[in-house]
């Protein structure tokens, strides 16, 4: 009978390609996985039990870096705008509203703002930057930034107010944060902290296992 | 490992005609696999690092203008907590007393204990911790003290101003005792 023999065939496989497709892949997810942009302001924040999400939208954010200079980031543009505008007419800084506008952050002392506004990006990093003058607590400039932001929210729904502070910041310059907050009525905001799990046997960890919800 | 029986029913005699199957190996070759599990291993760890921020929320009070609207609270229910230089970390309870004997030394791994005692043997509504960092303490030390109040689900607690006494009590104990972390 005429059957064909089938010929005895290995079943391993040569698996250098697969292997070259493993690597492939890896090497392009490596490669594209997009990380944070490098901040221009070195932050590492302090860890806390918090679970709330920090918001991300509609926020006015003070940056406290590790030497405590503190830096002053918001998104709305419009708000910005306002701003420039009220500094240039109360302060007579001269500032390009537009450069204002596109800035991220901004920590001069007021008679650099207009120079601070117009250096290119990539130049205006944290490092080299003076930061808002606060440690003076007569010539606290942030109480003028923070009344002037207080002023631009009018009428609306207030922003959130962020806090991201580096750990080692000294506490002189987070009061004097506090201060010009406290100073223009926002007696509520929010520290940005990197999440932590609660401790084994406190009183919290207890309450998140019963399923209580805690206040925020 | 699995391995399918592929002897052939225990050897028995096929009848003519029928063709015994070709003996296979059905061992695979893990390798490949073993490849990808790292592979979506490495790519996980690289995603997941990026944990979203997380926001602690605090509250500042109004300043009161006169003394007497303060609030008061109760001697034996309030413990104060100061802030030193390297992670230090002092408590007294009560008022401060002259001798200062009261004051007592700690850091962040023993106040805990220090909290859960004082929780336990003090009623509720006369509980008030005192939250005083010196000007040599960091951010950090804040943010960790604060979030000592929320893991010991402290209620009442004020963040205020150091006074000079303390500061200067403060700065002496933070030289003489040792650098904690």
């Amino acid at each position: 009978m005429g059957r064909a023999k089938l010929p005895r065939k290995s079943t391993s496989i040569d698996m250098t390609a697969m292997c070259d497709v493993a690597f492939l892949l890896l090497s392009f997810f490596i490669l594209t996985t997009k990380f944070k942009p490098a901040e221009a302001i070195a932050v590492t924040t302090p860890n806390s039990v918090a679970a709330k999400v920090a918001p991300d939208k509609d926020f006015v954010m003070i940056i406290l870096d590790k030497d405590g200079k503190v830096f002053l980031s918001m998104d709305d543009e419009s708000k910005k705008e306002y701003i420039a505008n009220t500094l240039n007419n109360t302060k007579n800084l001269g500032i390009n509203v537009n450069a204002f506008k596109k800035a991220n952050f901004y920590g001069a002392s007021f008679g650099t703002l207009a120079a601070f506004v117009n250096l290119p990006e990539d130049q205006r990093k944290g490092a080299n930057l003076p930061g808002i003058p606060v440690k003076d607590t007569a010539n606290n400039e942030l109480v003028t930034w923070m009344r002037i932001i207080n002023e631009a929210y009018q009428g609306v729904k207030a922003p959130n107010l962020l806090v991201k502070g580096d750990n080692l910041a000294k506490y002189p310059s987070f009061k004097a944060v506090v201060d010009a907050f406290k100073k223009n009525d926002f007696l509520k905001f929010q520290m940005i902290t990197n999440p932590e799990a609660a401790p084994l046997g406190t009183d919290l960890w207890k309450m998140n296992q019963s399923g209580e919800k805690r206040e925020e | 490992m699995a391995e399918m029986d592929t002897s052939g029913g225990g050897g028995h005699k096929k009848g003519p005609g029928v063709k015994k199957g070709k003996k296979l190996s059905t061992r695979v070759d893990l390798t490949p696999m073993v490849d990808l599990g790292f592979l979506l291993i490495t790519f996980f760890i690289f995603t997941t690092t990026m944990a979203q921020p997380t926001a602690m929320k605090l509250f500042l009070p109004k300043d009161a203008e006169n003394p007497e609207d303060q609030n008061k609270a109760k001697e034996s229910g309030v413990i104060t907590i100061l802030l030193g230089k390297d992670n230090n970390v002092f408590y007294y309870e009560g008022q401060l007393d002259n001798t200062a004997s009261n004051f007592k030394s700690s850091n962040f791994k023993e106040i805990r204990s220090v909290l859960i005692n004082k929780k336990a043997n003090t009623p509720e509504k006369d509980l008030v911790v005192v939250l005083k960092p010196s000007s040599e303490c960091t951010y950090r030390n804040v943010v960790d003290i604060l979030d000592e109040m929320a893991i010991n689900v402290l209620k009442r607690y004020a963040l205020v101003d150091i006074s000079e006494v303390e500061e200067k009590l403060v700065k002496l104990s933070g030289a003489s005792a040792p650098a904690a972390n």
